[in-house]
């Protein structure tokens, strides 16, 4: 099979998948599970429970505060200790609903067996409204609701959907050992997604260091409508935009969403979501979270518990290390560092990173030489060292025309810089700063 | 409680790094420096080692005692810009003036600015330039090949450029040819000029090299080379008597080291690959009108120089190609 990939720009970091092809391990509940109510993109979710209540797993305990919002259900059977403020993975104090685990018991609607269920009879519209209510949001890690992807805006049409295998981030391999193990029930929930969204066609994009993923997939998809494209290892091909290019060859306009070409992305983990919610009336209550660093014991792949917390599951992977100076929720390209490994896991949480201390430290900044990579680099077409240089000197009137907003924050540009200069430190911070300058004159 | 370094993403960073960038390029030039000594011996030994040490010595002089910062003269661009002003010097030309060539790269060509990354011009040819107007008897006298242990006193002869544009005067290419050196001698070095920039083939084996470890891309040498051979091509066929072939011009004089090693410097050059595709036809044009039309015999040097001041324009006016800027309807 050929290979495809996005054209312009992207590196190579060391893969390091030092959990690929570990089988996933499905973890028992924590003692304590902490589940905040802003785990998505939009307005957070509203608490329908109280201190001292019983919950089940499966239960709905926060309901969605808008279009773009999610339900919460609970993830764990017990107690509820408090509603209060917790330090989550963003390094702020935010509501959440603290339980008290007692066993571990589900609520009657849900299908806890293994049976794959096929060929769904419910309607496209039945289908959206089960992903609503199960809380389903994107999990590759931006977190999107996903009911809104699949209601395209009026004038506009879907053609493709595209599913998202791509892992390119280093040492994750959630993604990867979901289509190893969960290959049948992933399919069927991309057959739900395609019905939901009313398209004829879909693409799976993997990655090409992981031929047994694709080979696993080829086979599940023959005889339907979904097609497996192979893709040349290169980062940040699990970006939206860098892989419609890459699939499809069409260009996600500036500002634009892939609806605006015709097209509609997930990632895998939002599609087995998919199948569990629709057809096994099961919320999203865990996923799968890669566990990894080069001086933990054992690097894994954990089914666990939406709010367990990220220090459990370091210790079952374990122990944290005597050197581990950065702890990272997610991966190393895009993922934020933790002050605390007391916070909970969330929907989003692709990964836990441990870092030594060589790997933790940035290297001393030095001058830029005009060497181009970062320039070179750029997935987007920008040139990271002006923006940084505009940044730096507080012109931010001049960062909007050089397109700084369209800056999808992959980090290729500090990534190769030989100098080590924090462009993207720059960049978002000039991102900040243009989005106040355009709110402001919008309002007016 | 353990305490966690805190910082944005990303968390990865490449092992590249100034210091190995320069190095690199550094040992690129080995296989022309090997050719050069093997052809003007002790001379070229001599200017090579005066040209480092001298632009080592003023960096660090400059950076201690009149800037006053950490001195960077061991990071390789100092040794990097005494190599390539040395590969651009006859090699029978007295140490002191090479010691002034490094003091007019390092100090006005680069610490003026406000050292690395900051200059304008390319530090080696601002140094050469300085050299070719100051001594133009020292610079224009180029020792003939094969003299291992004479320095100053080697007999001198003319480049195979200056034997063509002295003897256009008078007579026609087809005349001239003979007299200069076979394109294989060419080729391999057997030829009178600057230091290093004898031996095409040494030269281009840098670039792959080059361009293997991903230093530089291909847009600025190749599009350089290509403009010479495309543009002298066009005069050749138009008049085969008054113009020399392209390949002469490819592969005489200082081309093939101005294209692969001082055009591509970073600091000097664009930052879009459009841009560096516009810089070097800009470079082999000006080359060619100079050598042809021009009362130099070589024009390389001065082409890069006028393209370095070109460079800041390019760069504010030539974007590259953003993504989403052109939407494919469906």
């Amino acid at each position: 099979m050929s290979l495809k990939t996005f054209s312009r720009g992207g590196v190579h970091p060391p893969e390091h998948k030092l959990s690929a092809g570990n089988k996933i391990i499905e973890l028992p509940p924590p003692e304590v599970a902490v589940i905040p109510v802003a785990q998505h993109l939009g307005a957070p979710s509203k608490v329908l429970v109280n201190r001292g209540d019983q919950v089940k797993v499966g239960q709905l305990i926060a309901e969605s505060a808008g279009f773009v919002s999610s339900n919460i259900h609970s993830s764990v059977s017990g107690k509820v200790l408090k509603v209060d403020q917790f330090m989550d993975s963003s390094g702020y104090r935010r509501l959440a609903i603290q339980i008290q685990v007692e066993g571990d018991q589900w609520l009657d609607t849900i299908d806890r067996s293994d049976d794959l269920v096929r060929n769904s009879v419910l309607p496209a519209e039945d289908i959206r409204k089960k992903i609503l209510e199960a809380g389903i949001v994107g999990l590759g890690g931006a977190t999107f609701p996903s009911h809104v992807k699949l209601m395209v805006p009026q004038g506009k049409t879907s053609e493709y959907l595209l599913i998202n295998g791509v892992e390119c981030e280093p040492y994750l391999t959630a993604d990867h050992s979901l289509m190893m193990e969960r290959s049948e029930e992933l399919l069927s929930g991309i057959q739900l997604l395609m019905k939901g969204l009313g398209v004829e066609r879909a693409i799976i994009g993997i990655e090409n260091n992981k031929p047994d993923a694709i080979q696993k997939m080829q086979q599940v998809v023959q005889g339907s409508s979904v097609a497996v494209q192979g893709l040349k290892v290169k980062y940040p091909q699990g970006g939206e935009k860098q892989l419609v290019k890459a699939l499809l060859k069409r260009e996600v306009p500036s500002g634009g969403l892939p609806i605006d070409v015709g097209v509609v992305v997930f990632n895998v983990g939002t599609a087995l979501a998919t199948y569990e919610a629709v057809m096994k009336n099961r919320p999203l209550i865990d996923r799968v979270v890669t566990v990894t660093g080069k001086s933990l014991e054992k690097p894994s792949n954990f089914q666990v518990r939406i709010g367990t917390p990220v220090s459990y599951l370091i210790e079952q992977a374990g122990g944290l290390p005597e050197n581990t100076a950065k702890v990272i929720n997610g991966g190393p390209m895009m993922g934020r560092a933790l002050s605390t490994i007391d916070v909970p896991v969330v929907k989003g949480s692709s990964g836990i990173l441990l870092m030594n201390e060589d790997e933790a430290r940035r290297k001393e900044v030095k001058p830029c030489i005009r060497c181009a990579k970062c320039v070179t680099v750029c997935p987007m077409g920008l040139e990271p060292y002006l923006l940084m240089t505009l940044s730096e000197k507080s012109l931010y009137e001049g960062m909007e025309p050089e397109k700084v907003m369209d800056c999808i924050e992959c980090g290729s540009c500090s990534y190769t810089c030989p100098s080590s200069r924090p462009l993207l430190d720059y960049i978002r911070l000039g991102k900040g700063e243009v989005g106040k300058i355009m709110r402001a004159s919008s309002a007016v | 409680m353990n305490k966690f370094i805190v910082s944005p993403s990303p968390h990865a960073y490449t092992d590249e790094s100034v210091p190995k960038l320069m190095y690199g390029v550094i040992i690129s030039l080995l296989p022309a420096l090997a050719v050069s000594v093997f052809f003007f011996g002790i001379g070229m030994i001599v200017v090579t080692t005066v040209s480092i040490v001298s632009c080592i010595l003023f960096e660090y002089l400059i950076q201690k005692y009149m800037m006053k910062v950490k001195p960077t003269h061991l990071d390789g661009s100092a040794m990097l810009t005494g190599m390539l002003l040395a590969f651009c010097l006859p090699t029978n030309i007295p140490f002191w003036i090479v010691m002034i060539g490094a003091l007019a790269a390092v100090g006005i060509g680069k610490m003026t600015f406000g050292g690395l990354g900051n200059n304008i011009f390319n530090p080696a040819l601002v140094g050469r330039v300085f050299l070719f107007i100051s001594f133009p008897v020292a610079m224009t006298s180029w020792p003939e090949v094969g003299q291992w242990m004479n320095y100053t006193d080697a007999v001198t002869g003319a480049t195979p450029l200056g034997l063509m544009k002295e003897g256009l005067a008078t007579q026609t290419v087809a005349e001239i040819m003979p007299r200069v050196p076979s394109f294989l001698h060419l080729l391999m070095g057997k030829t009178m000029g600057s230091a290093g920039e004898v031996s095409a083939l040494a030269l281009l084996l840098g670039m792959c090299y080059l361009l293997y470890r991903k230093i530089i891309s291909w847009h600025i040498p190749i599009t350089i080379l290509a403009t010479v051979v495309v543009f002298s091509g066009i005069l050749w066929l138009a008049n085969p008597d008054r113009f020399a072939d392209p390949l002469f011009h490819l592969l005489s004089g200082g081309l093939m080291l101005g294209a692969i090693y001082m055009a591509t410097d970073y600091v000097t050059s664009p930052m879009s690959h459009k841009g560096m595709i516009i810089y070097g036809v800009g470079i082999g044009v000006v080359t060619v009108l100079i050598r042809v039309f021009g009362a130099y015999p070589e024009g390389v040097q001065f082409a890069i120089l006028i393209f370095n001041g070109f460079t800041p324009l390019i760069n504010k006016f030539v974007k590259p190609k953003r993504f989403g800027k052109e939407v494919k309807h469906v």
